[in-house]
């Protein structure tokens, strides 16, 4: 590239640079073509995304594209080239979903709103209606083996014959290059297609019904078996008073929350989604059934990756204690089979485990049911469900939690401990005044991280039980293990509607719990302060 | 003389006594660990053998299931042989488990070369800004970016309307998503391993007339095998566990699923009649991940990466 050592390039053979030049001028050539093909492509896409008045993408996308033209035209820009493509990425993929997700934690965006207003506004004026009076056709059907229509129309008085199809212009029957006509004037056969006899129509009246013939100059809609009316635009747009007319009614729709609605309370779908501030953090705060279940759901994230963390630790560091300093043969064979848990994807041994926990069918029930008679409602009972994600977050952790153990008891010197016998403390005071407090400052960041891990564990929740059972009179769906991000993804993508308005603040409440929680490992690790020497 | 004899002697049978005594403490103590050993090893494995167990099971239910199936066969393998190609099958196994091989198999060449080169852009240029983006580099890592799927989500739907082949449903999409994600945590391993070439290597390079290009494609790359294999595996496991975001995006295109999505869409309750059959393929979607983590367990687990835990 531009920084080849000419200087000692020079002492170098003739050809050897000649070679040199001419590769570079072909990586010259292919860079400019590169850049043309990427600009050409950000352009269009710009230009569609200004179209349909998705801006801030469209203002992102372009400055991306601007600095990209700088680092490979600007010479001095080198370094940047390298890492252009990472850094494209992390903005589109990584930046821009965030920044995005505190604008839509201010709307409205869900189910009933899910469209911009421009979409809103394109599809309202592309309805149309079929005005008193209008001019209405005789109708003969055509369909071809694809299920594709075709009609030729006939006006009531006779004056006009035309061959409609589907969104395209209606062509009239002097240019319309059919076959025969019978004696009502209407075609035997259209080249490839069918005629629909009329013991036929019934069967193809309904999707028929749906199809809109023509274009917007003259569009033809089918009313009943057979005649066919002239379709006018039912609504319009004023840009300049912002409000949609009604053109058969002549009602005006303002547009109120997203919704254009009618002095008298009628309202047009769908609607779209417009900033509304605060409401959804107000809803969070201010609604008791919302807030309830909502609190139940935080309490539980929390209990949930501390419980999680204490239980691998614990098996975990009391298993590494009693295998610490053992010459035990074969110790990388052990470690390798103990780690198999570690090593499983979450999303099959989730489902291992809850087949083994299947009431009265699992091996887990019915071992418990052979034993005591009976076995705790593994899915049924919120406390149980929650005692069986432990039991399982126990299982998947603490091969983890044993292995990082026994390096950290490696690295305590042991002429501490001889020195602590001399002074007489017991095996119990060695333990908690010199292990676990030196173990804990190795250790530390990496349970922290431990615990941020499982704060935003989704596989677990999602995928051992749906975060099951629900919680009662719940305004959205929750349930009683749902952790928050799994909540989030209820709220946002649940059957029953989406509203991405709410999910969004619950993030922001998400990420402002990791945030905080990395400070706190920042802090205690000065991983920022080493970040910052090693760059 | 005869009672120094004795003396010596006693004192010689009581160390060895001693020695005895210590030997057989040792031992018991050695036999506690196994015992231990044995039990965490029970623990950990037990599910592994149970799933092992069903997918010999030709009754392919979960109910009355026992260690060891009467009648063992590789029954439930071949249905998942017969209907898993299949695209219009209602669970068409290895058309799942190629889209997961596919989709973790390309994050991880691209997200390797991407960062890569951002690395080696910040282990040897010297630029204004360079600290400010490594720093904001770092900061990024925190947050995964499984919390963004809301925003995710509509993006690729808005990106969809004009491109459709990375919009919603596609792989094209989801992969972006997996390699914005990666970028950081990578290219911040790749660079902290660059930093330990030495730099006379770059300049008896470019004595030699090569470029930046030539020195980081010829040189850089062969060198930095290790960490790149690395880095390549680690992010294909990554890829290959999610959930949250293959959830979001694929949601309802049964022939683009995942592996981890289509596995818990197959089960989706039915353990009484596909438990044999889903344990067939958990064991089969379980193998390319489990060896791949053997293989790097001693990075995984000595490295520890700061903070990026197992996804």
């Amino acid at each position: 590239m531009g920084t080849i050592n000419r200087t000692a390039g020079g002492l170098k053979r003739l050809s050897a640079i000649n070679h040199i030049a001419s590769q570079n001028s072909f990586n010259l050539i292919l860079r400019f073509v590169a850049l043309a093909v990427i600009d050409a492509f950000a352009l269009w896409f710009v230009i569609r995304l200004t179209q349909d008045k998705n801006l801030p993408l469209a203002a992102l996308i372009a400055a991306t594209t601007v600095g990209i033209n700088a680092f490979y035209l600007h010479p001095r820009m080198g370094p940047f080239r390298w890492f252009s493509p990472g850094l494209a990425l992390m903005i589109l993929m990584v930046l821009y979903p965030t920044l995005f997700t505190v604008y839509v934690a201010f709307t409205n965006w869900g189910t009933g709103n899910l469209l911009s207003k421009t979409q809103v506004i394109e599809q309202l004026e592309s309805r149309l209606y079929a005005p008193e009076g209008s001019q209405s056709y005789q109708w003969t059907g055509f369909v071809n083996e694809a299920g594709e229509y075709k009609l030729w129309l006939i006006s009531d008085d006779g004056s006009e014959a035309f061959l409609a199809r589907p969104g395209e212009a209606l062509i009239p029957a002097a240019e319309a290059h059919v076959g025969e006509l019978d004696a009502d004037g209407v075609p035997l056969s259209i080249e490839g297609f069918e005629r629909i006899e009329r013991n036929q129509v019934i069967r193809h009246i309904s999707a028929l019904g749906e199809l809109t013939f023509g274009d917007e100059g003259r569009a033809v809609q089918v009313t009943n078996t057979t005649s066919a009316a002239e379709l006018r635009p039912k609504f319009t747009y004023d840009a300049a008073r912002d409000v949609i007319v009604d053109l058969e009614t002549g009602k005006e729709f303002t547009p109120i929350d997203g919704t254009f609605t009618a002095d008298d309370g009628e309202q047009l779908s769908p609607g779209f989604f417009v900033p509304v501030g605060f409401r959804n953090f107000n809803r969070l705060i201010n609604s008791a059934a919302l807030r309830g279940a909502f609190s139940q759901v935080f309490v539980w994230t929390f209990v949930h990756a501390i419980g999680a963390v204490f239980l691998q630790f614990v098996v975990g560091l009391g298993l590494a204690l009693l295998l610490n300093d053992a010459q035990l043969p074969g110790m990388r064979y052990w470690r390798t089979l103990i780690l198999i848990p570690y090593a499983v994807p979450t999303f099959i041994s989730m489902i291992i485990w809850r087949g083994m926990f299947v009431p009265g069918q699992g091996i887990i029930s019915t071992t418990l049911t052979d034993i005591f008679g009976s076995s705790p409602a593994w899915f049924g009972d919120g406390t149980w469900a929650k005692i069986g994600i432990l039991i399982v977050q126990m299982w998947i952790g603490f091969p983890y939690m044993m292995l990082i153990s026994l390096g950290a008891l490696q690295s305590i010197p042991s002429d501490i401990y001889e020195a602590a016998k001399v002074d007489g403390a017991n095996a119990i005071q060695r333990f908690f005044r010199m292990t676990l407090p030196l173990l804990l400052i190795t250790l530390g960041p990496l349970l922290i991280a431990s615990f941020a891990f499982n704060f935003n564990n989704f596989n677990i929740i999602r995928i051992y039980n749906q975060g099951g059972p629900p919680i009662a009179g719940a305004p959205i769906p929750t349930g009683q293990t749902d952790i928050l991000i799994s909540y989030t993804f209820r709220v946002a993508f649940s059957d029953g509607g989406s509203d991405f308005g709410f999910a969004s603040t619950i993030t922001i409440v998400i990420f402002i719990v990791v945030a905080l929680v990395t400070l706190f490992n920042f802090r205690f690790t000065r991983a920022w302060e080493e970040a910052g020497e090693n760059v | 003389m005869s009672s120094s004899g004795v003396v010596q002697t006693n004192v010689l049978e009581k160390a060895r006594r001693e020695r005895v005594i210590a030997r057989r403490k040792r031992r018991i103590g050695l036999a506690l660990r196994f015992l231990v050993l044995g039990v965490a090893l029970f623990y950990a494995l037990f599910p592994v053998v149970w799933i092992m167990s069903a997918a010999l099971n030709p009754a392919n239910t979960i109910v009355n299931q026992k260690l060891i199936p009467d009648n063992a066969s590789f029954a439930n393998f071949q249905v998942l042989l017969e209907d898993g190609f299949d695209s219009s099958a209602l669970n068409p196994f290895f058309i799942w488990m190629k889209n997961s091989i596919l989709v973790s198999g390309i994050t991880a060449i691209l997200s390797v070369l991407v960062s890569a080169l951002s690395a080696y852009s910040f282990s040897r240029f010297r630029f204004r800004g360079r600290r400010g983006m490594l720093l904001t580099i770092f900061l990024v890592n925190v947050f995964p970016n499984s919390l963004t799927m809301v925003a995710s989500f509509l993006l690729l739907q808005q990106v969809g309307r004009f491109i459709p082949s990375f919009g919603l449903g596609t792989h094209g999409g989801l992969i972006l998503l997996y390699l914005g994600g990666a970028m950081g945590i990578n290219t911040w391993l790749m660079k902290g391993y660059f930093d330990t070439i030495p730099r006379e290597i770059d300049e008896s390079a470019m004595i030699d007339g090569a470029s930046h290009w030539t020195l980081f494609w010829r040189i850089f790359l062969p060198l930095t095998r290790p960490i790149i294999t690395v880095v390549g595996i680690i992010t294909f496991i990554f890829t290959y566990s999610d959930f949250l975001l293959a959830l979001v995006v694929l949601r309802g295109q049964r022939e683009a699923f995942t592996l981890a999505v289509g596995l818990n869409f197959f089960i989706s309750g039915q353990f009484t009649n596909q438990w044999g059959v889903f344990a067939a393929g958990a064991i089969m979607g379980a193998i390319p991940v489990v060896i791949l983590f053997m293989l790097t367990q001693d990075f995984i687990v000595g490295g520890l990466t700061q903070g990026a835990v197992k996804g």
